[in-house]
């Protein structure tokens, strides 16, 4: 087996000073390997929230360490850690976080611009990760003249088209409908199919059952780690999910 | 990521508020714009008046009577110019002309046109006063000499009595009497209210006999060996003057000479003093506006990063450096003053070709490029500000931004 894309190890986040000191996260320790599609849940206040950050290299952690792709994140300065969500993270936010007034393809071509990809070649791409999403016929449309799941498909787009270690998913299917939600998990189905290594957060079962791996957070601690179906396999919901869809 | 393409990033943030950024640029357009016209109207103006002096000539010197009317010990008569001349007194005066100076009415074949100055004066006038002849010749010596009825006429003047027609060797009718044209004067740049070439110079008696009479001189031209004698030929002259002219003590008081010297470079550095001090003043006002055109470009930067700190914060997490994210927003402010100086440079270049107030500016080079230089400065200067504020944000602070 090659080296997990996450590796965290006694992961504490810890807020304020004093007696107003807020434990949001109190020792977490997870692997994600390769290919994985794992799905962190929790309610509000649980701490999921820290931990997507840290994950993402947003945020650095209070004590404990956490690799990803075998990069020591929380040794990386300012630059190094712009470097590293460029490469090795694709994000998906819960409200799209599309840059208004550039149309979907030149979303989709800015983290590879941060990269320093030739526009030619960017494009290329671009429109390749789009067509993932099956929105090639949407590329020069912007952002408010997208319905919200086409949004949130231009911003899966936008997440894989650097091909990172990682795509991680907040929330992804929070403000949408469930006609679009389908949509959304059957793209991340797809993705995990293809090999992708996957980390959602979110607060629906429904979302949580499609996942090859449910870890459930409680006050900044993993109290349950299931795993729904094997590492090499497609996802459970991915039959169903593509023949109600 | 390439800096063409931050330029591209900076360009569609202008233009995503259009209003604003064009409102944000009439503050650096109006700055620079009044920067280099009202230093071009200071540098006109003084330009304006030094012709008007250069036009008297350099190295002469002019002297008038004080005493109009007064009595006649005290007024410029043509001795005191003969005495002028005087080389042990005087060594360093090249020439003297006497003056006598009067308006006319000019006929020729029933057409009538007034003449501003009618100048009766000797052959070296023309030199001494930068009055080169254009066509036919200047009076000589001997037509002085013997009071010939002959006149050199400005350009103004034959246009208006000659239109059409060479006047040379045409008789007009001054007074009654009658003169002939021999010669028409070089056009004259013109400054001021009064027209230059609205003029006609004559022999000094010929002027005499037909127009002012016999009486005192209106002025006396002496024109000094050299420039830089024309100080000393100052000094000369007022010995002379001193002595011929007796005061009256009783009419003026003792300390006023009743004649005055006007010395055409002191008048120059005068001046040119004067409208340096001007130009500056203007200068300053104008560089004030740019100044708060250039607090306007921080206050719509600063507007333009909280308004955009979400998308700060989206650029961010996909991989933005800090120093792509502070190169995006400076070239933001500087594209807002490099295009609103360059236009207030065309404005101002347009604004040039006409008079204002009686003034036709004169662009001073030096002053485009400071004032764009300035311009590009201030959007370094006050886009630095909200760039780095946007530069520094936390990613995660940004996103969590509503």
């Amino acid at each position: 087996m090659s080296r997990p894309v996450i590796e965290v190890r006694g992961l504490q986040k810890i807020y304020g000073e004093g007696e107003a000191t807020v434990h949001a996260l109190a020792g977490v320790s997870l692997v994600v390997e390769r290919g994985d599609y794992v799905a962190i849940m929790g309610s509000s206040g649980s701490g999921k929230s820290t931990l997507m950050n840290i994950l993402g290299a947003l945020d650095v952690p209070t004590h404990g360490t956490y690799h990803l792709d075998g990069v020591d994140v929380s040794k990386l300065g300012d630059r190094q850690l712009a470097l590293a969500r460029n490469r090795l993270i694709g994000f998906i936010f819960q409200s799209f976080n599309l840059i208004p007034r550039t149309t979907a393809v030149a979303n989709v071509e800015l983290p590879l611009a941060y990269a320093g990809v030739k526009p030619r070649e960017r494009r290329r791409r671009a429109l390749a990760a789009l067509s993932v999403v099956g929105l090639d016929d949407r590329a020069k449309h912007e952002p408010n003249q997208l319905s919200g799941g086409q949004q949130q498909r231009v911003a899966v787009a936008r997440a894989l088209v650097t091909e990172p270690a990682l795509l991680l998913a907040d929330e992804p299917t929070g403000n949408l409908d469930s006609r679009s939600t389908e949509d959304v998990l059957n793209v991340f189905d797809d993705l995990s199919a293809a090999g992708r290594t996957i980390v959602i957060i979110t607060h629906e079962d429904e979302v949580g059952a499609r996942a090859k791996r449910l870890v459930r957070l409680v006050d900044g601690r993993i109290v349950q780690d299931t795993r729904q179906s094997p590492l090499n396999q497609r996802p459970v919901g991915a039959f169903a999910g593509r023949h109600s869809g | 990521m390439s800096f063409r393409e931050v330029v591209r990033f900076a360009l569609r943030g202008l233009s995503a508020n259009k209003l604003r950024s064009a409102l944000t640029m009439l503050g650096i357009l109006i700055g620079v714009a009044s920067v280099i016209l009202l230093v071009a109207v200071g540098n006109g103006s003084a330009k304006a008046v030094s012709d008007r002096i250069e036009a008297l000539g350099t190295n002469t010197i002019t002297v008038m009577s004080t005493n109009r009317g007064g009595s006649s010990n005290t007024s410029l008569t043509t001795e005191i110019a003969d005495a002028l001349t005087d080389q042990t007194m005087a060594p360093d005066v090249a020439s003297v002309s006497p003056v006598v100076s009067s308006s006319a009415t000019i006929t020729y074949e029933g057409t009538d046109h007034d003449v501003s100055t009618f100048v009766g004066t000797t052959t070296d006038w023309f030199k001494a006063s930068n009055t080169p002849v254009g066509e036919g010749a200047a009076f000589s010596a001997d037509d002085v000499a013997q009071g010939r009825r002959v006149v050199v006429i400005g350009q103004t003047v034959a246009e208006e009595l000659f239109p059409g027609v060479d006047p040379i060797d045409k008789q007009v009718t001054v007074s009654g009497a009658l003169f002939t044209v021999v010669g028409v004067l070089e056009e004259k740049s013109s400054t001021g209210n009064q027209d230059s070439n609205d003029t006609a110079i004559a022999p000094l008696n010929a002027v005499r006999q037909v127009l002012s009479g016999y009486g005192a001189l209106s002025s006396i031209l002496i024109e000094a060996k050299d420039p830089d004698k024309v100080d000393l030929v100052q000094s000369e002259v007022s010995t002379i003057l001193d002595q011929r002219l007796t005061t009256t003590a009783s009419s003026t008081s003792s300390t006023s000479t009743p004649y005055r010297i006007q010395n055409a470079s002191q008048l120059l550095e005068t001046q040119t003093a004067t409208a340096d001090t001007f130009t500056t003043l203007l200068g300053a006002v104008a560089a004030i506006s740019l100044l708060v055109g250039g607090i306007g470009i921080t206050n719509i930067m600063l507007v333009t990063v909280t308004e955009r700190t979400r998308e700060i914060g989206i650029r961010k997490a996909l991989g933005a450096p800090r120093r792509v994210i502070l190169n995006q927003f400076l070239i933001e402010a500087t594209l807002l003053s490099v295009i609103g100086g360059a236009l207030g440079v065309a404005a101002a270049l347009i604004g040039s070709n006409f008079e204002i107030v009686g003034v036709k500016p004169v662009i001073v080079p030096s002053s485009v490029g400071l004032a764009l230089g300035v311009s590009i400065a201030i959007g370094l200067f006050f886009g630095g500000l909200p760039a780095s504020r946007a530069a520094r944000l936390r990613p995660i602070d940004a996103l969590r931004y509503e």
